[in-house]
């Protein structure tokens, strides 16, 4: 038996959820007001999608990739890492993500926003404000207080969740490069939320089920415009 | 966890800190002078350790919390109150070795330290460098001991470390692994290795040290530290709602924690045993482990007996 198959998801948690809670909670203390600034970003989001011409999916891009650039250093580099040493692996995930983004949307401007195009748009828009909006709040439920909640724009998951959720209402086809890393955070994060017995555990996981099903699903139906409007 | 009460006794030591460590010692002590906790020889130097060590995994890896690694400097004054001498960590542990750093800049160095860190990386030639990065983090000269984390790339790094001793630049060496795993590699290295240490995990439900690994310990001279003598803490768990049993007052356990203890540090290979903590008041409890009689042979087999039923 390979000795990585005896390790349980706990024995593979550097730190207590205390820790990682009081690590959000001082971060979110150390950047406000951000918090406004990345809520502003999100209604930015919002506002533009569907809006015709190239423009505001290259302004969407832009946001995005800001966020996960933001993450990479803000959160990954100089916070997370002071108790993770994989941090430093996510960060580059990240910033390589950023890249991506702004590469695809903003410089070629291949990333068209339409929620309001099919079912899996208007399932992508849902995924969009459910991370905006609800996602910030559920840790309530378990150990976290106001002080901890995490934000779209400032912490991986929302951020990614918010990501996937927009990478539904593109046109065209599937950007199947833009969700790899989205994907592997889910199943990373995941599983530290639920090392940590975290009720939120199940979020990271479901989204990314979720998305790529809709995904596959949208593609093989054929219900994706070849080209963007 | 049920705790101790505290239990009365004449001054125990002069300080204050000290008292209060001695709150939680075992009352057939009472009448003693000048109790000592059980030391054990390190059968290479003859050096005695104190049987209870203090982990740092998870619990010391607060990152840059000013006010976490504060409580963990108060759990390292306590220890070192009430006793315990080595203090085990890892570069593997993220921010433990720099918020240990930390500890021994408010205390001062403490006289009786006793480092214990790992070295752990794939590149053999990376070692060295991690080993002086470890040495910064604690802000000591040298180590105490420095072992090779889980056998990662333990040829290279067992190598480098002997090196080091022989240059006087690290006092012992040693191996490590945990959770029962690779002992087979393990028993190779203390037949054919000059190495001081072994570190398993040994605790009353994970024996299978006890097997080959501790008498070969025994045999060829190599001081043991048993990690995870709580089970990552569910073996505390499972019992902690229970009632002590009568004979707990036989091996002056005050509490579960105690028990768990003194049955790790009561086996003849074993020379110390490395509980982790985030609380002084448990820390107090668990180097009060090392006070008082231990189990023998007898009351050992009861002890197995009884806690592995339960």
């Amino acid at each position: 038996m390979p000795v990585w198959s005896s390790y349980s998801l706990s024995d593979l948690l550097l730190f207590s959820p205390q820790t990682y809670y009081r690590l959000i909670e001082l971060y979110n203390r150390a950047v406000w007001p951000g918090q406004v600034l990345a809520l502003g970003f999100g209604v930015a989001i919002l506002a533009l999608l569907g809006r015709p011409g190239s423009r505001p999916g290259r302004a969407v891009s832009a946001l995005l990739a800001a966020c996960w650039l933001w993450v990479a250093w803000a959160f990954h580099l100089d916070r997370y890492a002071t108790i993770n040493w994989a941090a430093v692996y996510f960060a580059a995930g990240f910033a390589i993500q950023a890249l991506l983004l702004a590469w695809s949307g903003v410089v070629r401007g291949r990333l068209a926003f339409r929620p309001g195009r099919d079912p899996v748009g208007r399932a992508g828009f849902g995924l969009l404000v459910f991370a905006l909006a609800v996602q910030p709040l559920v840790g309530l439920i378990g150990a976290r207080s106001w002080s901890g909640v995490e934000i779209f724009g400032l912490m991986p998951d929302p951020t990614v969740v918010a990501t996937l959720g927009l990478l539904l209402t593109t046109t065209g086809r599937v950007p199947w490069e833009l969700l790899v890393v989205p994907i592997l955070w889910c199943a990373l994060g995941g599983a530290t939320l639920w090392a940590m017995g975290a009720p939120e555990a199940p979020i990271m996981p479901f989204a990314a089920a979720l998305c790529l099903l809709l995904a596959i699903w949208g593609t093989s139906a054929g219900r994706r415009r070849s080209s963007p409007a | 966890m049920p705790r101790s009460h505290p239990l009365t006794r004449r001054a125990l030591l002069a300080s204050s800190a000290a008292m209060s460590a001695a709150a939680l010692l075992p009352p057939a002590m009472a009448a003693a002078e000048e109790p000592s906790p059980l030391a054990k020889p390190i059968p290479a130097t003859g050096e005695r350790l104190p049987a209870i060590g203090l982990g740092t995994w998870i619990t010391f890896n607060v990152g840059d919390d000013a006010l976490a690694r504060d409580a963990c400097a108060e759990v390292m004054r306590a220890f070192f109150d009430g006793g315990g001498r080595l203090i085990d960590s890892s570069p593997m542990y993220g921010s433990s070795e720099a918020v240990i750093g930390h500890g021994i800049g408010k205390l001062g160095r403490p006289p009786g330290l006793f480092s214990a860190t790992k070295v752990w990386t794939w590149s053999g030639a990376a070692g060295p460098g991690q080993i002086e990065d470890s040495r910064r983090l604690w802000g000591l000269e040298r180590f105490d001991l420095v072992q090779v984390h889980n056998l990662l790339s333990w040829e290279a790094h067992l190598e480098t470390l002997l090196a080091m001793k022989a240059e006087g630049r690290v006092r012992h060496v040693g191996i490590t692994t945990s959770h029962g795993r690779r002992h087979e590699a393990l028993e190779a290295i203390m037949r054919t290795r000059p190495i001081d240490f072994v570190q398993v995990t040994y605790n009353a439900l994970d024996r299978e040290v006890e097997r080959r690994i501790l008498p070969l310990a025994a045999e060829r001279g190599i001081a043991v530290i048993a990690n995870r003598p709580f089970r990552g803490g569910s073996l505390i768990r499972s019992v902690e709602d229970r009632p002590l049993p009568p004979w707990a007052a036989e091996i002056d356990a005050a509490s579960w924690a105690q028990i768990l203890l003194k049955l790790a540090v009561s086996h003849p290979a074993v020379t110390c045993a490395i509980p982790a903590t985030t609380r002084v008041d448990h820390v107090r409890q668990n180097v009060g482990a090392a006070y008082g009689r231990m189990p023998d042979e007898r009351m050992r087999a009861r002890m197995l007996d009884e806690i592995e039923a339960l």
